[in-house]
């Protein structure tokens, strides 16, 4: 679910950046968020609530909210709306308050 | 019903255009019906056929004898809310501004719409220009049956 | 510990002008910045602004913020902090900052709190299914990431972001299906309403969501129409499928940094929420604490613009470092600001503004 072309902006090809979410391996570019490539993969669900279990997206994509916690490479509560992508990245769902190592 | 719906009344519309006489040539027709504090128009205007004042909160008045539909303000009006119209016999020509792909090309046939999203006849493409003044907003020049002067204000793409 | 003439938290456009008067005064500056580049909201914003030339009027937004980023690299006793929050305000002008794993100290002459606003949020049932996001959320996604918020979408709010975040929507190829207003008018420019109604998208007032639909992500909404008394009208509830929905309902200060540092906070809903108490020169009840842009009330890129320009003047002031000019421009500066509340959509805010000053701390 990319922008192919855009009336007013640009958007030149970037580098491909592989990275694991949930146990299989998955790619976004260079310069997007974590949560930005996990959408354009159609991932929309990135955390489960700590009581229900109901599923849980990003809501402000700027920091602000902290719905979009996930936990990346082991460490949990990661805002992944503003954390850029890397290379080989363990990216996973969280589903509790998270546990510190 | 402009503040409920967003669309224009006929009246309101109509209390822009210039006498049906002084279309023979181009003309701008500004679509600003609210006060609020913008003047671009004003400013870009190479003819000083627009005026706002200082208070920039005023709604731009055109003078119709000094504005040669040249479209700047066209391409020029953060709201987009400018078009240029000239009748040519059985024709009125407009220019409007368009800023998504893809863009038209002459000679192409488009939909003609109007202030409500509505399809209302054909419109030929007649021109476009892009140039970087214009920042992104291409000037369509497009052509449509005269019966809908005032009804027309945008196209739209047919195989959408 | 690091210290600095003036500490600005935030270089969104507020900041950055602020940045430029200080500079020009002679004083050193630092922006701290948690965001990979500085620029704010307006990175995102393709559309033209209004305003006047003094507000960069008809320059598209993304371009304002690369003109205030130029006019003041030039500067030598200029610091930017990028990918750095702060995390800490203290009132001995202590900041305290994280950047990735490294923790700073700094301390400054004087500071300035420019950290904009956040986006609220709606109450409804299944309001927390995913593809349920603010107004800024899918501007990030589209403007900045290039990805698509949904193929179909909904906005709910008709103010001048849902109005104009639906235009971009479509820009992007995505349809909008509909903009959803509880008011019984629409809330902002009817210029830009008119934008979105050429493209036959219909604005539905007095009208708004009741619930969302779907399993593990949203699929469609419950839409209901209401009353004169914001009531639900029964026997109106419509379905409408989507895949993603759009919440642009307003947007409220971010004013956790000011309480933490304990300045003097009023809740003024005409200003956004909780807002600092500030004097005629952007000045908080701690001295050296000043404020400008969004975060002292929300209101529009422009008027941000001339409130960073103003504070950096009053702050270079405090710091009995007056730039050259400063009554020229303090007056130029005020009265770009009164202009442009001087229409109709100027009067919630001098509303505000005047609830702000008077005596008790509930507006």
């Amino acid at each position: 679910m990319r922008i192919e072309r855009h009336p007013i902006l640009d958007f030149p090809k970037k580098q491909k950046i592989f990275f694991m979410f949930e146990g299989n391996e998955v790619y976004g570019f260079e310069g997007e968020t974590i949560a930005s490539a996990l959408h354009a993969l159609g991932i929309k669900t990135l955390s489960y609530s700590i009581k229900k279990k109901r599923p849980r997206g990003f809501y402000c994509a700027i920091g602000n909210c902290a719905s979009c916690n996930m936990v990346v490479n082991g460490i949990a509560n990661i805002r992944t709306c503003i954390t850029p992508l890397e290379p080989n990245m363990i990216v996973e769902r969280q589903k509790n308050k998270g546990v510190l190592k | 019903m402009l503040n409920q719906t967003g669309i224009p009344t006929l009246d309101q519309v109509l209390s822009r255009f210039p006498d049906k006489k002084a279309l023979v040539r181009p003309k701008a027709i500004l679509e600003c019906y609210e006060d609020i504090p913008c003047n671009p128009c004003e400013t870009s205007c190479p003819f000083d056929a627009i005026q706002i004042g200082s208070n920039i909160n005023t709604q731009p008045k055109l003078d119709v004898e000094a504005c040669t539909g040249c479209g700047i303000c066209v391409t020029s009006c953060p709201g987009l809310a400018i078009i240029v119209v000239q009748i040519k016999n059985n024709l009125a020509q407009f220019k409007i501004p368009y800023e998504f792909l893809p863009y038209p090309v002459k000679g192409e046939i488009w939909h003609g719409v109007n202030r409500s999203g509505g399809v209302i006849c054909d419109a030929t493409i007649d021109h476009i220009l892009i140039n970087k003044k214009q920042d992104h907003t291409a000037l369509v020049t497009v052509s449509v049956p005269v019966i809908h002067l005032h009804d027309f204000v945008t196209i739209r793409g047919k195989n959408e | 510990m690091i210290y600095k003439d003036l500490i600005i938290i935030g270089g969104g456009p507020s900041g950055l002008c602020a940045a430029k008067t200080a500079l020009e005064a002679g004083i050193s500056v630092l922006i701290i910045e948690r965001s990979p580049e500085v620029g704010g909201q307006l990175v995102k914003q393709t559309h033209k602004f209004f305003g006047s030339k003094e507000q960069y009027a008809k320059m598209r937004g993304y371009d304002i913020a690369h003109k205030l980023y130029q006019d003041i690299l030039a500067f030598s006793n200029l610091e930017i902090l990028t990918d750095t929050t702060v995390v800490g305000l203290y009132q001995d002008q202590v900041v305290t900052v994280l950047n990735k794993e490294k923790y700073l100290r700094y301390q400054a002459g004087s500071i300035i709190v420019a950290t904009g606003a956040s986006e609220k949020f709606l109450a409804f049932e299944n309001n927390d299914l995913p593809g349920i996001y603010g107004a800024g959320a899918t501007q990030t996604l589209m403007n900045v990431y290039g990805v698509l918020p949904g193929k179909e979408v909904v906005m709910v709010g008709s103010g001048n972001i849902g109005l104009i975040v639906s235009y971009q929507l479509m820009q992007a190829g995505v349809k909008v299906k509909a903009i959803v207003e509880a008011s019984p008018s629409i809330g902002g420019y009817k210029v830009h309403a008119s934008k979105m109604t050429r493209l036959g998208v219909p604005i539905l007032t007095s009208t708004t969501v009741k619930k969302a639909l779907g399993k593990e992500e949203i699929e469609a909404i419950e839409l209901v129409s209401l009353d004169k008394n914001w009531q639900e009208i029964p026997d109106t509830s419509k379905i409408m499928t989507l895949d993603a929905l759009c919440i642009s309902v307003g947007l409220t200060p971010m004013h956790q940094l000011l309480s933490m540092v304990g300045t003097e906070m009023k809740f003024v809903p005409e200003l956004g929420g909780f807002v600092p108490i500030i004097n005629n020169h952007h000045q908080t009840s701690v001295q050296s604490i000043f404020v400008c842009g969004d975060a002292v009330g929300i209101e529009e890129a422009s008027s941000a613009m001339m409130e960073g320009y103003l504070t950096g003047l009053y702050v270079s002031e405090y710091l009995n470092h007056s730039h050259p000019d400063h009554e020229t421009l303090v007056q130029h500066y005020e009265s770009q600001l009164s202009q442009l509340r001087d229409g109709p959509f100027g009067i919630k805010t001098k509303v505000g503004l005047t609830k702000l000053k008077e005596g008790s701390n509930h507006a």
